[in-house]
């Protein structure tokens, strides 16, 4: 478990890191994009570690653990949020949500028919 | 009763584990009885969430929603940007890359484009709806994406809670959206193939829509659009705080 959990720490570490760094060198104070640097190294190690053959339940529990916690601090964080000023623009929201996936839908139509007619 | 009290003031982070466990299990229940599965029990339960941060709000006045109430404290720290953006980064171990190579170009093509479009069309709509800094349009586009990028991008920036929550809500309503729309449009996009649900995951993005939807569709083809579905978070939260925060920035003068 600890194995596993120090992995993700470790990848998290140095993801912020990166994020930080591109947040000075654009000369925004804030991290940017920490996050998916962190990603990108958790993916690059878990291949790694695979290959290495040291890939085992241990590993995999500590990081299956915290991947699964992920949609509860949602939860928590969108009840913690100050939803009430947010809600005088709940049509933006709706309209955000919805009309996006219509167009959506036709970009996956003529996407897969230019995929058929290419094959 | 006192030594209750107590307890629930100290231990608020305990507290907020079984407020969220609780309210999870209420919206599984509900989703599998009442809706029998047409809504995934996830972007329920978040929706509910929200809910009830309005509540919280309503009566206390403040603007930290249901974590005002003193025995919810807690809620501030499950839900903080620490624990989140840390419980964020292990879901990449959903992926891997045996499976991108899987998903192909046609994959890879339709995740930078699914991204792009849900990013740009929430943010033009943020626009049209009267917001003009970039760090609000930039979380609200990112929100239009799903509502982990959407909270990942506002927290990176430095957006209010009040355009966070916003973002959720976006997403929430997405998530639901393509589960419910998915099943009717199915045949009229072609989503028959193994391929087909992969670029249909790569475009549409969240990951407990496109997973609820083709199981309303063709319960064979999940898998296919998960593999997808799942980078589609991981780049969003890359690119939409740093590539796109500058495209917005620089479009906006």
């Amino acid at each position: 478990m600890i194995k596993g959990l120090a992995l993700l720490a470790f990848c998290f570490l140095i993801g912020m890191w990166c994020g930080a760094l591109l947040g000075t060198w654009l000369g925004i104070d804030a991290n940017v994009g920490g996050v998916g640097f962190a990603m990108i190294f958790l993916l690059f190690s878990k291949e790694y570690v695979t290959r290495k053959g040291a890939w085992n339940e241990e590993f995999a529990f500590g990081l299956g653990f915290w991947n699964k916690l992920y949609i509860p601090i949602v939860i928590a964080m969108a009840a913690s949020l100050n939803v009430k000023s947010a809600l005088s623009s709940g049509i933006l929201a709706l309209l955000a949500g919805i009309l996006p996936v219509f167009i959506a839908f036709g970009l996956v139509r003529i996407l897969l028919k230019k995929a058929t007619t290419t094959k | 009763m006192k030594e209750l009290e107590v307890i629930l003031d100290k231990n608020g982070l305990i507290v907020a584990f079984l407020f969220v466990g609780l309210l999870t299990w209420a919206t599984d229940l509900i989703s599998k009885k009442v809706l029998n599965g047409r809504v995934p029990g996830s972007a329920l339960a978040i929706g509910l969430g929200l809910v009830l941060g309005y509540l919280g709000g309503l009566f206390t006045e403040g603007e930290n929603g249901l974590a005002d109430l003193s025995y919810f404290r807690g809620l501030t720290v499950l839900g903080g940007s620490l624990f989140r953006d840390f419980a964020i980064v292990a879901t990449a171990t959903g992926a891997s890359f045996l499976l991108i190579r899987k998903s192909g170009l046609l994959g890879l093509v339709s995740l930078v484009l699914g991204i792009g479009l849900f990013f740009f069309l929430g943010a033009s709509l943020a626009w049209v709806m009267g917001y003009r800094d970039v760090v609000s349009l930039c979380t609200i586009g990112a929100g239009a994406c799903t509502y982990i990028v959407g909270p990942v991008t506002g927290g990176a920036l430095g957006a209010s809670s009040e355009v966070i929550a916003l973002s959720i809500g976006t997403g929430v309503v997405k998530t639901i959206a393509v589960t419910i729309f998915t099943p009717m449009m199915a045949k009229w996009i072609g989503l028959d193939s193994p391929g087909a649900a992969m670029a249909y995951g790569g475009i549409m993005g969240t990951s407990s829509g496109v997973a609820a939807g083709l199981a309303a569709t063709d319960p064979q083809l999940v898998p296919y659009g998960s593999v997808t579905a799942t980078f589609y978070t991981g780049l969003g939260c890359l690119i939409c705080p740093s590539l796109f925060y500058l495209v917005l920035s620089t479009l906006l003068g």
